[in-house]
């Protein structure tokens, strides 16, 4: 026997279930009067500094179909690379930009739209910088513990092929998932739940 | 950031990245006694990585942005002078993290079936009655000490498509966000002495029964209000993180 660490068990995880918009987005699903706004729907203002870009995508489904009923958050970096959070040490971060941005996928066709700007590199755990990217993170019914991944950008090239998360990829062809398709200022993510382009998720 | 806490460990920024995540503990993705995980769990192995900046930081939610009736679900979409129809209940209790250290400043959002089990939403097919007073979210931000509390109604126990005969046990959705994206959680709190509990698949996806009584909040007589309502107390413990004991950073931060 040795001594108790006294450490406490992560709350299990529980799927966000049909109805996550009912919390999350209220607005959003008719649920009016409670908020003024729904949190998160709005990422930029006008003096926000930066390069404007849209993110919009698709959560896709093991059958091919696209999730209407599914949450996405997204976290990032300023446009200098600067995470707007007090564990960010290396310096102050844009005040006009939170960084952080939650979508509801649309009831018809089934999209989240992200409106941001395009974020800055961010330095890896030895100090190389990673390639400018966005993280995400996917609850919806059905999902029994959120999945968390990231989309990077397709005009980077070689920040990508240096990036050291993308090296981490064994099955080289997978990196691509992680790659968004589109052009300045217009991207598009889509994720892939399952099959043959099964979006990487991370453990992280 | 509420800058008025009292000073202290909890409130020094933190930069170690979170204990990895007991996989073994949480739901499988893929569980077919939940029909809907059939086509929405990876199949594929997750990547594994140490958190980085993008994982270990997370946006800080001021507590000004609450309205004064975010966490009474009992009138926050009630017409003036009526409130929601049900057995009226406090549910309370803290954030912490692994290492039992309270979290400080977390955003804890909740939604619910209305006493009678139904969801407002449009692809809601419950035949039980909306209450028209009641829309079924609210939110809370925790003070120093990682409490929260909110007033709401017992929910309802509801029937559900997956198997012909399958209800959920009366539960309420929580969506918390503390200190950094990593530790991004939602879980759902069920309650003390509830016998569907053991029936329904979505808790059973979970595979050790210890993390489904976690799961179980108390009744709690202690902070019940004579005459008003009843407590329930519900603590949730987010990803701990490391200690930076011995910094190591080569680009010279
Ligand atoms: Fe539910």
């Amino acid at each position: 026997m040795a001594q108790d660490l006294g450490y406490l068990k992560e709350t299990a995880s529980q799927t966000a279930g049909p109805y996550v918009h009912i919390g999350l987005t209220p607005n959003f699903c008719g649920i009016g009067g409670v908020y003024e706004a729904d949190l998160g729907a709005s990422m930029v203002n006008d003096r926000t500094l930066g390069q404007r870009i849209t993110v919009t995508g698709r959560v896709i489904d093991g059958a091919g179909m696209p999730l209407k009923d599914a949450l996405v958050e997204i976290w990032q970096a300023d446009a200098a690379g600067l995470y707007n959070s007090p564990s960010e040490r290396r310096g102050a971060a844009d005040p006009n930009f939170a960084g952080w941005g939650r979508s509801p996928t649309g009831a018809d066709d089934g999209m989240f739209t992200f409106e941001t700007v395009k974020p800055g590199r961010v330095p890896f755990h030895d100090g190389r910088l990673m390639a400018p990217h966005i993280s995400f993170w996917i609850v919806a019914r059905g999902i029994n513990i959120g999945l968390h991944t990231r989309m990077y950008f397709p005009d980077e090239a070689a920040a990508n092929a240096a990036d050291p998360l993308l090296a981490r990829i064994e099955h080289r062809h997978r990196a691509e998932t992680l790659v968004a398709a589109g052009r300045t200022p217009n991207y598009v993510f889509d994720i892939h739940l399952q099959g043959e382009k099964e979006t990487v998720f991370l453990d992280i | 950031m509420s800058g008025d806490q009292s000073g202290g460990e909890n409130d020094r920024p933190e930069t170690g990245a979170f204990f990895a995540r007991d996989r073994a503990w949480h739901p499988p993705a893929f569980a077919p006694g939940y029909k809907s995980s059939v086509l929405r769990s990876p199949q594929k192995a997750l990547l594994s990585l140490d958190g980085t900046l993008s994982e270990i930081t997370g946006p800080v939610f001021g507590h000004s942005m609450l309205g004064e009736l975010d966490n009474d679900l009992i009138h926050n979409f009630a017409k003036p002078g009526e409130s929601a129809i049900g057995e009226r209940i406090i549910v309370h209790g803290r954030v912490l993290d692994e290492r039992g250290r309270p979290v400080q400043d977390a955003l804890v959002e909740f939604w619910q079936a209305n006493a009678g089990g139904r969801y407002r939403h449009r692809k809601e097919s419950y035949l039980a009655a909306l209450d028209p007073n009641f829309g079924g979210c609210g939110r809370a931000i925790t003070n120093g000490d990682g409490h929260y509390c909110f007033r709401t109604v017992k929910p309802g126990a509801y029937p559900w498509p997956n198997g012909v005969n399958d209800w959920r046990p009366a539960h309420i959705h929580f969506s918390i966000f503390g200190h950094g994206f990593a530790q991004r959680l939602i879980t759902q709190m069920y309650f003390e002495g509830d016998p569907m509990i053991w029936k329904c698949p979505i808790v059973g996806a979970i595979p050790d029964r210890r993390a489904i009584e976690q799961l179980i909040a108390a009744l709690d007589w202690g902070n019940t209000v004579p005459m008003d309502a009843r407590a329930y107390k519900f603590d949730i413990v987010l990803r701990g993180r490391r200690s930076t004991f011995f910094e190591n950073r080569p680009e010279g931060n």
